[in-house]
Order: structure tokens, then C-alpha cells, then sequence
């Protein structure tokens, strides 16, 4: 008893000093930078699916406003299928975009309408182009709400493991595009051509506030919002950035339900086996 | 326990013809048909087994992978994303292969701290163990190496911190550095060697392990109680009885499995690895791998950086010396009531120490580092050779059978207790 005293108090001692530890400051200056608010989204939890109607919506503001900076370069035309467009939909809307080919048989490159087979073409030449053009160089759209996210800190990200929480990186886009601010907070200094942008780590945004209300046409009655854009297009990148995510969830409590049952007759098994030692 | 020669009866003419010519049936009945295993085993034990299935099937999804995948710093994150979107399942491979290695890790981390529970280590089975210290460090090699394959910007950077350590070898370790990266920066050539040596050590792993396994059937399996089986009383044939169990818990363990690579695939890894590397652009944190954040900790912890470099590879390499730093005669955790708490506490730090990894490096973080630093290799040198000599154990069972009769089955061993009892 006394020695198990003695370890916990050595332990406790150790565990103590640690906690006493000054406290990190997180603080970055004045400006923190506050977690993206969580928005409900079709695709979340372990039956998710996407809303054809707002991916397609999401395609429309993509195409009409972050186009003109962003490439998609890793989803084809024939992938809008999964949008809910008919092969001859898919056809028009590739049609309507300039794809560079060749060398033909002169040895020269041309232009011609793009095929579904084709992807989505950049709307830069090179990487020094854009910077020139944009100040900075815009990046690809595919697989962004992959590859943006936020720190959930403790003890959220254990929470999230068995939530299946896993929207960070559309929650923080949406943020991002509702999270402009037309003049930065009292001493904080943009830099020239920069937008202050509340989720943005740092603030200084080179990316203007692309979405304003009725900026872009929606047809089926869903409200002409930023915050209804900024939705539809974060939507839309979830699909593009995991094209396949329905197939998984699918596929997954297929498998689950499997490896359940087959686990059950085994526990079963092994039961019976183990009474005949003996 | 092996005694080498087999008790398989072969049966058809030709089994008795090539059973006189290459005995690999015997071999394989007696290693695991008719091999005896403790009867008193708990589900810590079906580790093992489960750390094969795993190595299979990182083989698998990998060859498969490879199939698919381009070695080449301007093509390699394009070829992931085609694996992604063109390949048949090639999203399922992907995510079972990338989620695989966590969870050969969460295997492994258990398979481990069972066996320093149990003092699985003790003599005779020193050999085992550090058969075991060498498949770990091979698995972390095996595992950083993967990592740097989707050359994302975690793969790029990881990379760089990583080869950076050999930089703190006095004299020649910028040498180093640029002979491993092949180059004078990290870049294509470093990248098609990180693939051709992770293609190449899953194979010494598997070699490893079948020496691993040729040394556990040649001491046989610790258990529980710690107490070497004494007659047939005290095992049971390996199939059924671990067969069957270890299947159980192959299942089970892949419950978790397949929650992972199905619901939450991006989990364990890193947002930043889907964006391509750049080498002009640092993360603002570069962190690694979930499975290395203790030992990040410990580097991070010493300000001197060939002192943390050493203290990295030491705290793994200490652990190939414990058999001879726990001087308790006593094997199981049971019967040491001190040992035991500080097994826990142990565990306790390791875990604080991946915490700390996780965060950036500075102010409170640091300290705190250093005491689970100092702590971790305190259990090693100090604690666990004075508790040798201080501890008073309990009584330890004559043989497995009293043991079960006297205490019960052990948390997830199954069966009845056995009728040793009249005897």
C-alpha cells in the first residue's frame, strides 16, 4: 500500500510540474482567428449523399465566377455525369470551352471545343503568369476541401473520430468566402492589393471577395445569397475533391454490417470451441 | 517447445512422397496446427496475428497501388488523384493502404505494451524481443518512407526534417544528407529512392518476421501469469483454440479498420498532404505522422540537435536493452503491484509526449517535453532497475492450471477452467 502510495505521489508530482508548465500563448497579435462556423451539409455522417441540384448550382458559380482564376484540372467533363447531366448535357457543356491540342499533322497546336473526355482547362498559362496576373498564383480547385481544414483542438478531434465529423475543409471555405470584411480592424495594416478576410490565416487575402448577392442566376429558385453561392460551391468542391464519396459510405456499411455479422458467428465459434477444452 | 520433429501423419501417397522430400506440411502442422499455446491467453495476444493480416494486406493494396502509381516528383501527387478518380477502386486501395499503416501502428503499439506489461521480454526471450525492436524501427522506416510517395507538402517537408537529422553528424553529415537525398536539395532523385527502398523493406519485414516467429516457436508464448507452461494441462493445440480466437479478433480489429478507410478515410492524416509539394513554401506546421509524434517530442525536447537526434534513436533503441534493464525476476505485471503503476504512468507519458508532438515547439510545450522526456528515459534507467531490487512481488502460481483455478480466467481468455483439479 505504502509503495503504491509512493508511485502515484512520484507520478502525481511529475503530471503536477507538468500542468504547472507556463501556458503557451496562441495569440498571433490582436487579430485571432476564429473557427469557421458549422454548416449542415447533405454529404456528412455515415449515409451522406450529395444534392445534385446544389452541386450543380455549385458548377454554375464555379464556372461563371472561380473560373476565372481557379483551374479544376483534375475533373474531366464526363465527370459531371455523377451531377446528374445527360450525356448530351456533359457534351454542351464541354463544347463550350477552348481546349488546346496538337500537334497536328503540320506540327502545330490548335484549338478546338473541348470533348468530354477533356478536363477543365486553367485559365493560366504557367504558374509566373498567374502571379503576374493575380498576385499570387490561384490555387486548383480540385481537391481543396481536402486540402484546407482548421485545427479542432482537444478534446474536439477525439469526438470527431466516432462523429465522423470530417467537414472541416468545406466548412472553412464557406467561411472564407461569407468572411470578408470591408475595412480590416483598427491597427492592422493590409498590404497593398490584399483583402481583410476574418478566417483567413493572417487576414491578408490576395483573393478579392468573389461572391455578392445576385451575382450569379440561379434557376430554380434557391436565393441569389453569397451565403447560398458560398454553399453550393464549397458543395461542389467537396464532390470534386472525393468524386467517389458515395460509393465509400455505401460500400462501407455494406462492409460494416458484414464484418459484424461475421464477428458475431465467430464470437459464437470461438465460444463453442473453447467449452470443448475439456 | 518446437522440438523440431512434427507430428503430422501424412496421409495420401503423395503427401508421404513429398513429406520424405520437402516437409513443408509437417512444418506447417507443427508451427500451427498442433503447436501448443498457453491455455490462460488473453485477446492482448491475438496482436500478433492481427499485425500479419495487416502486413499482408499493406502487401496487397500496395503491389496493387504500385500498379498504378508514378514515381516521379512532377507526376507522382497527379498519379495518386487518377488513383483517386480513374481507377477502379482505386480510392478503396488507396485509403486501405494509406489508413493500413495507422493501424498497423495501433497494432503494433498494443502488441508492444503487452508485452511490457507481461515481461514477454525476460529470459528466454530476449532474442524475440529484439527481433521485435528491429521490425518497429523497420516499420517506421517502412511508414515515413510511404508517407513521402503522394510528394504532398507534408511529404516534401516531413521528408526534409527527417533527412535533415543526419545533418548533426559532426563532419560528414552534410555529406550525408546530400548523398541520401541524391542531390543538393530534396527532389526527384530523392523521391525515386524513397520509393524503390519502400517497395524493398516490407520484404525485409517479412523476413524479420518469419525469424520473429521462428524464435516464438522456439521459447514458446509468455502469458498472463508469466509462469512457463509445466504439462499439457497448461496449453491447448494452436488450432482450434487460437485460431478460431485470433480470427475473432482479426474481425473486430477490422471493424476499426474499415471505419476508418470508409467514414473518416482523411482522419489520420494531414490536410496539408493534399496540397502538391512546393519547395518554396513551408507549412506554418510541419507535423508527422500520428504514430511518430512521441518520438518528434523527444527531438524537439533536447535544444542541442545531435543530442536530440540521439535522444530520438535512443529512446527507441533503449528498448531493445529492456530485458536486461527490468532486473525483476518476475515476468507478469500481476504479481508486481509497483510495477504495474508505473507501466501505467509510462503509458500515461508516451501518450503526453504525443500530445506534445503534435504542437508547435514552444514556451510551456517545451518544458513540459522535456520532464515526459526525462521521465521516459528515467522508466528505462532508473525506475525499472531499482524496482527490480525493491519491489516486493506477490506470490507467484506454480502453474498455469493453479492460476486459472485460483484466480479465474483473465480479462478475455475464454473457456472453463480445466478439470486439473483431481489430480
Amino acid at each position: 500500500m505504502a509503495r503504491s502510495v509512493l508511485a502515484l505521489v512520484l507520478a502525481g508530482s511529475l503530471l503536477g510540474l507538468v500542468a504547472a508548465a507556463p501556458q503557451p500563448s496562441f495569440a498571433a497579435g490582436e487579430h485571432e482567428t476564429p473557427a469557421p462556423p458549422r454548416q449542415k451539409w447533405s454529404f456528412s455522417g455515415p449515409f451522406g449523399k450529395f444534392d445534385r441540384a446544389q452541386l450543380q448550382r455549385g458548377l454554375k458559380v464555379y464556372r461563371e465566377v472561380c473560373a476565372v482564376c481557379h483551374g479544376l484540372k483534375y475533373v474531366a467533363f464526363r465527370n459531371l455525369a455523377d451531377l446528374g447531366y445527360s450525356e448530351a448535357q456533359v457534351k454542351a457543356i464541354a463544347a463550350e470551352y477552348k481546349i488546346k491540342d496538337g500537334p497536328n499533322d503540320q506540327g502545330e497546336m490548335f484549338e478546338r471545343p473541348g470533348r468530354p473526355a477533356d478536363y477543365f482547362p486553367t485559365p493560366w498559362a504557367n504558374e509566373n503568369a498567374a502571379r503576374v496576373q493575380y498576385n499570387g498564383v490561384p490555387p486548383d480547385m480540385s481537391v481543396l476541401a481536402k486540402a484546407r481544414g482548421y485545427e479542432r483542438g482537444f478534446p474536439w478531434f477525439i469526438f470527431d473520430m466516432f462523429t465522423q465529423f470530417q467537414e472541416h475543409g468545406v466548412d472553412y471555405i464557406h467561411a472564407l468566402m461569407v468572411g470578408y470584411k470591408e475595412k480590416p480592424p483598427a491597427g492592422f495594416t493590409l498590404p497593398q492589393g490584399a483583402s481583410y478576410n476574418e478566417y483567413f490565416p493572417g487576414h491578408a487575402i490576395a483573393m478579392p471577395p468573389p461572391l455578392s448577392d445576385k451575382r450569379v442566376d440561379y434557376t430554380d429558385g434557391s436565393p441569389a445569397t453569397t451565403d447560398q453561392y458560398a454553399k453550393d460551391v464549397s458543395a461542389f468542391m467537396m464532390w470534386a475533391a472525393e468524386p467517389h464519396m458515395e460509393a465509400r459510405k455505401r460500400i462501407g456499411f455494406q462492409v460494416m454490417i458484414f464484418l459484424l455479422v461475421f464477428a458475431g458467428l465467430l464470437y459464437f465459434a470461438t465460444k463453442k470451441v473453447w467449452a470443448d477444452a475439456h | 517447445m518446437m522440438s523440431g520433429h512434427s507430428t503430422y501423419q501424412p496421409q495420401s501417397a503423395f503427401m508421404k512422397w513429398m513429406e520424405r522430400r520437402l516437409p513443408i506440411a509437417g512444418l506447417v502442422y507443427s508451427s500451427f496446427v498442433s503447436y501448443p499455446t498457453p491455455r490462460n491467453l488473453n485477446y492482448w495476444w491475438t496482436f500478433g496475428g492481427i499485425l500479419m493480416f495487416l502486413l499482408g494486406a499493406q502487401l496487397v493494396t500496395g503491389i496493387i497501388l504500385v500498379m498504378h502509381y508514378t514515381p516521379h516528383a512532377d507526376m507522382a501527387f497527379n498519379s495518386v488523384e487518377h488513383i483517386m478518380r480513374d481507377v477502379n477502386y482505386g480510392w478503396l486501395l488507396r485509403y486501405l493502404h494509406s489508413n493500413g499503416a495507422s493501424m498497423f501502428f495501433v497494432a503494433v503499439y498494443i502488441h508492444m505494451a503487452r508485452g511490457m506489461y507481461y515481461g514477454s521480454y525476460k529470459e528466454p526471450r530476449e532474442v524475440l524481443w529484439i527481433l521485435g525492436v528491429i521490425l518497429y524501427l523497420l516499420m517506421m522506416a517502412t511508414g515515413f518512407l510511404g508517407y513521402t510517395l503522394p510528394w504532398g507538402q507534408m511529404s516534401f517537408w516531413g521528408a526534409t526534417v527527417i533527412t535533415n537529422f543526419f545533418s548533426a553528424i559532426p563532419l560528414v553529415g552534410e555529406s550525408v544528407v546530400t548523398w541520401l537525398w541524391g542531390g543538393y536539395s530534396i527532389g526527384n532523385p530523392t523521391l525515386q529512392r524513397f520509393f524503390s527502398l519502400h517497395y524493398l523493406l516490407p520484404f525485409v519485414i517479412v523476413g524479420v518476421v518469419v525469424l520473429h516467429v521462428w524464435a516464438l516457436h522456439m521459447v514458446g508464448q509468455n502469458n498472463p501469469t508469466g509462469v512457463e507452461p509445466q504439462s499439457e494441462k497448461d496449453t491447448v493445440a494452436f488450432t482450434p483454440y487460437a485460431t478460431i480466437k485470433d480470427g475473432f479478433m482479426m474481425v473486430c480489429f477490422c471493424l476499426v479498420y474499415a471505419w476508418f478507410v470508409f467514414y473518416v478515410p482523411n482522419y489520420l492524416g494531414h490536410a496539408d498532404n493534399y496540397i502538391p509539394a512546393n519547395p518554396s513554401v513551408t507549412p506554418t506546421h510541419i507535423v508527422p505522422e500520428w504514430y511518430y509524434l512521441p518520438f518528434y517530442a523527444i527531438l524537439r525536447a533536447i535544444p542541442n540537435k545531435l543530442l536530440g537526434v540521439i535522444a530520438l534513436f535512443g529512446s527507441i533503441g533503449i528498448l531493445a536493452f529492456l530485458p536486461w534493464l527490468d532486473t525483476s525476476r518476475v515476468r507478469s505485471a500481476k504479481y508486481r503491484p509497483l510495477f504495474r503503476q508505473f507501466f501505467w504512468i509510462f503509458i500515461l507519458v508516451t501518450v503526453g509526449l504525443g500530445w506534445l508532438g503534435s504542437k508547435p515547439a514552444e514556451g510551456g510545450y517545451v518544458l513540459a517535453s522535456r520532464i515526459l522526456t526525462f521521465y521516459y528515459f528515467a522508466h528505462f534507467i532508473i525506475i525499472l532497475p531499482v524496482l527490480g531490487w525493491v519491489e516486493k512481488t506477490r506470490p507467484l502460481p506454480n502453474s498455469i492450471s493453479e492460476a486459472i483455478l485460483n484466480e479465474g480466467l483473465p480479462l478475455g481468455a475464454s473457456g472453463p477452467a480445466p478439470t486439473a483439479t483431481k489430480n
